[in-house]
């Protein structure tokens, strides 16, 4: 039951944030989408998975987008309105693709899904995993962090 | 038959991901469309791991979110950079390479 509310709750907010004119409003739907994500996390017993979800998604990555957009807005707000010419082409292209990809997956049948509690993944176990299996994806992606925020202040910093 | 809610939750999520992206002119529009395909990546690898049992989906979950943050704080970066050059974000206004 709860699940269905955070669907639809997420379902409605993807639909906000790519269609509102305001895009200001359309970023704190994206805040509302996120936010149904991790509790549809938490629902699958990913506890860990919906924190990290609030505090990086929420916290960090929607800070810096209302930033940009109240950054950019004098350029926004002259502009006419946020709207393409190729509208109906992009409903065609969306809806085959949603057509295609439920038509793959709706033949999933789940196994049945164990309780809340039991079968959840512990954030030791994941810890463990982190640092012995998944070790060479996780030291890649703190490279990757760091070529990535010095590029980014190399790229946005106001020099010349 | 129907679909899971989650697996029918993730497909929208993909499809109108796709729509702002080919709809959306404002460069910051693209980059929140993007992020919505990225969260359906992320609760289709948590769900599937649930399925299958097992660490390896949220711990690839992790990397979609980390993966996720820096190409929110590089994309940011690009469209800072390209307000004080080009003085838009309108993605189709965007001609500084033609020359």
């Amino acid at each position: 039951m709860i699940t269905w509310l955070l669907c639809a709750v997420v379902v409605v907010g993807a639909v906000w944030v790519v269609s509102l004119r305001n895009l200001f409003r359309a970023a704190l739907s994206l805040g509302l989408v996120l936010v149904g994500v991790a509790g549809l996390f938490l629902t699958l017993g990913a506890e860990f998975l919906a924190f990290v979800q609030i505090l990086i998604y929420v916290g960090a990555v929607l800070t810096l987008v209302v930033f940009a957009i109240m950054l950019t807005s004098r350029a926004t707000s002259a502009e006419p309105a946020d709207v393409s010419r190729y509208r109906l082409p992009a409903v065609i292209v969306s809806g085959a693709l949603f057509g295609l990809l439920l038509s793959v997956t709706s033949t999933l049948r789940p196994p049945a899904l164990p309780g809340a509690s039991e079968g959840a993944v512990t954030v030791s176990a994941l810890g463990q995993a982190l640092v012995t299996t998944f070790v060479l994806p996780f030291e890649v992606i703190s490279v990757l962090f760091v070529a990535a925020m010095v590029g980014a202040i190399a790229v946005a910093s106001a020099k010349k | 038959m129907a679909p899971h809610p989650l697996l029918f939750t993730s497909c929208a999520l993909v499809a109108l991901g796709v729509y702002g992206i080919l709809t959306r002119r404002n460069a910051i529009g693209i980059l929140l469309a993007i992020e919505l395909i990225l969260n359906a990546a992320s609760l289709n690898f948590i769900l599937f791991g649930r399925w299958v049992g097992g660490v390896d989906g949220q711990a690839f979950a992790i990397f979609v979110i980390a993966l996720a943050a820096c190409e929110a704080a590089v994309g940011l970066a690009i469209i800072m950079g390209l307000y004080r050059t080009a003085k838009t974000v309108l993605a189709d206004e965007v001609n500084l390479l033609k020359g």
